[in-house]
């Protein structure tokens, strides 16, 4: 007999196992909602399957009178610009600061502590002072993302960084070249995928701080959206948004693993793809 | 006699009270292939780490050609590890022509155009002398511990260095490969009429690729305070082909758990 450690699931076994779950999740819902029903018709607070489509051709198919729009869309866009943009400046500050830190000591010394007291700030904390200092528009919401991730994306790309082996970089050295042509060429291609990596597992926090903003103060997006139908308890328009945050994020997340293997093969061992 | 290429004249490395080198005295001559051994902790990294630039003596002075020694790794003294020498995002023909970028390109960090073709034509000619034409476009993780130590080499020679440094590179290695990367380094030694330093465990590779060993230690043992004392080099063999076999006095160098094989 095989020890369980090392029983492995053949590709349709895995799907079938991936798809399993999931699938058992929406039955057991529409179990519950059924029963619920049953006893209530007008229970809000685990719409049936129609009830939530209904909401859906509502939100996402239907152009909403007073605003002339179609709600779903303009909630993503909405919320859509503000994560890529926070996320857009986190990363860039990132691959700047991230990689400067981890390459020059000297740098290390002046910058590592400041960077390592903000990231433990609580950055919701923070949102506050953003507020006051920005007001309540859409640039204290991309600072409270960038405030959020940054400075943990700054450490672990630093970090990763400082850890490329001393021979690489005597042997860098060894061959003639220079600070910028070492930061250029060695530093900064084994920082990128890395960098990432970071960017994919940011994408959770980010959407968190976006949402926690669009809650607290705002006029339009998904985090806006969900909050102010809570007041109605429409489970059946929060569930369908819920799903949708999820989706897009997994598609964000599958987009920027597509870019790291398609534009650095050798950071992906074999086994991986 | 001709001019040494590398000099040693005094050379002391101390961290805090604890001394690694004491009184390091000498001359390698250009032509020469140095094998440096010793049991561990005598110094022999340190030896090379100076050599490199990693680490500057406490006392003393290292000359190359006469003149005083960059304190920082520079492309007159080419290295190879036993591992990581190569770069794992470059590919084969990359990793070599990357010495030449360095060389040429001081802004863009890359050669562009006719000078691309060139640098490439260069390193092409190169790895062909290492025996890696057929992995030009690979990256250095899909190549054997073997081939990817003869890419080191040939990274290390595009510079032409006048110095090369070898520490502990067939350490990692099969047998069977190491056999044909002694050949390998043997050839390449004759024909480029490199000077080359090697560190090695191996003391049997020491004695059949040097023509010139070098055996660290310590010349004097104090057992109250044994870090007092630093390692130098206790014996200094010139190898002629009569006199390849390890000799005697050698075999009870390296009692501390080294083996010589």
């Amino acid at each position: 007999m095989r020890r369980l450690l090392n029983v492995r699931p053949s590709r349709g076994g895995r799907f079938f196992l991936g798809f399993f779950p999931l699938a058992a999740v929406a039955v057991f819902y529409v179990v519950a909602s059924g029963a619920r029903h049953a006893a209530n018709n007008s229970d809000k607070l685990l719409p049936t399957p129609g009830a939530i489509w209904a909401a859906i051709e509502r939100m996402a198919f239907t152009v909403d009178p007073l605003k002339g729009a179609i709600p779903l869309v303009v909630d993503t866009a909405a919320s859509m610009e503000r994560l890529l943009l926070g996320m857009g400046i986190a990363t860039a500050a990132t691959l700047i600061i991230g990689l400067v830190i981890g390459l020059l000591p000297l740098v290390r010394a002046g910058l590592g502590p400041l960077v390592a007291a903000i990231a433990v700030v609580p950055p919701i904390a923070l949102l506050p002072i953003l507020f006051i200092a920005m007001g309540l528009g859409e640039a204290s919401k991309i600072a409270l993302i960038v405030v959020g991730i940054a400075p943990f994306m700054i450490r672990d790309l630093a970090s990763h960084v400082a850890a490329i082996p001393e021979e690489q970089m005597v042997k860098a050295q060894s061959l003639g070249g220079s600070t910028w042509q070492i930061a250029l060429r060695v530093a900064l291609p084994q920082a990128m995928p890395r960098l990432l990596k970071c960017f994919r597992l940011s994408l959770g926090p980010a959407w968190v701080f976006l949402i926690s903003a669009e809650a607290i103060a705002s006029d339009v997006g998904l985090g806006y959206r969900i909050f102010l139908v809570r007041r109605y308890l429409a489970m059946d328009v929060i569930i369908p948004y819920v799903i949708w945050i999820a989706l897009l994020a997994v598609a964000m997340d599958l987009i920027v693993l597509w870019i790291s293997k398609r534009f650095f093969p050798w950071a992906h061992s074999a086994r991986e793809s | 006699m001709t001019a040494p290429v590398l000099s040693f004249r005094d050379v002391w490395v101390e961290y805090g009270d604890k001394i690694v080198l004491e009184k390091v005295e000498l001359d390698v001559a250009p032509g020469a292939f140095v094998s440096i051994v010793g049991p561990s902790g005598a110094g022999k990294s340190t030896f090379l780490r100076l050599i490199t630039g990693q680490e500057t003596p406490t006392r003393g002075r290292v000359l190359l050609d006469g003149e005083p020694l960059s304190p920082e790794p520079g492309p007159e003294r080419g290295v190879v590890f036993q591992r990581y020498s190569v770069f794992p995002h470059l590919t084969v023909i990359d990793n070599v022509v990357f010495g030449l970028d360095c060389a040429g390109s001081p802004i863009a960090g890359r050669l562009f155009g006719a000078k691309r073709r060139a640098a490439v034509e260069q390193a092409e000619a190169l790895l062909a002398q290492v025996g890696l034409t057929h992995s030009l476009r690979a990256y250095p993780a899909q190549l054997s511990g073997g081939m990817q130590q003869r890419l080191a080499i040939a990274q290390a020679l595009i510079r032409r260095p006048r110095i090369l440094l070898l520490d502990e590179p067939f350490g990692a290695l099969d047998p069977g490969i190491r056999l044909d990367m002694h050949a390998l380094i043997t050839d390449l030694w004759r024909d480029h009429g490199l000077t080359i330093l090697m560190v090695t465990h191996d003391i049997k590779e020491a004695f059949k690729l040097g023509d010139r060993v070098l055996a660290f230690d310590k010349r004097r043992h104090d057992p109250q305070a044994p870090h007092r004392f630093g390692s130098t080099a206790v014996y200094d063999f010139a190898l002629t082909e009569k006199t390849r076999a390890v000799p005697k006095e050698m075999e009870g160098l390296l009692p501390r758990g080294e083996t010589a094989a």
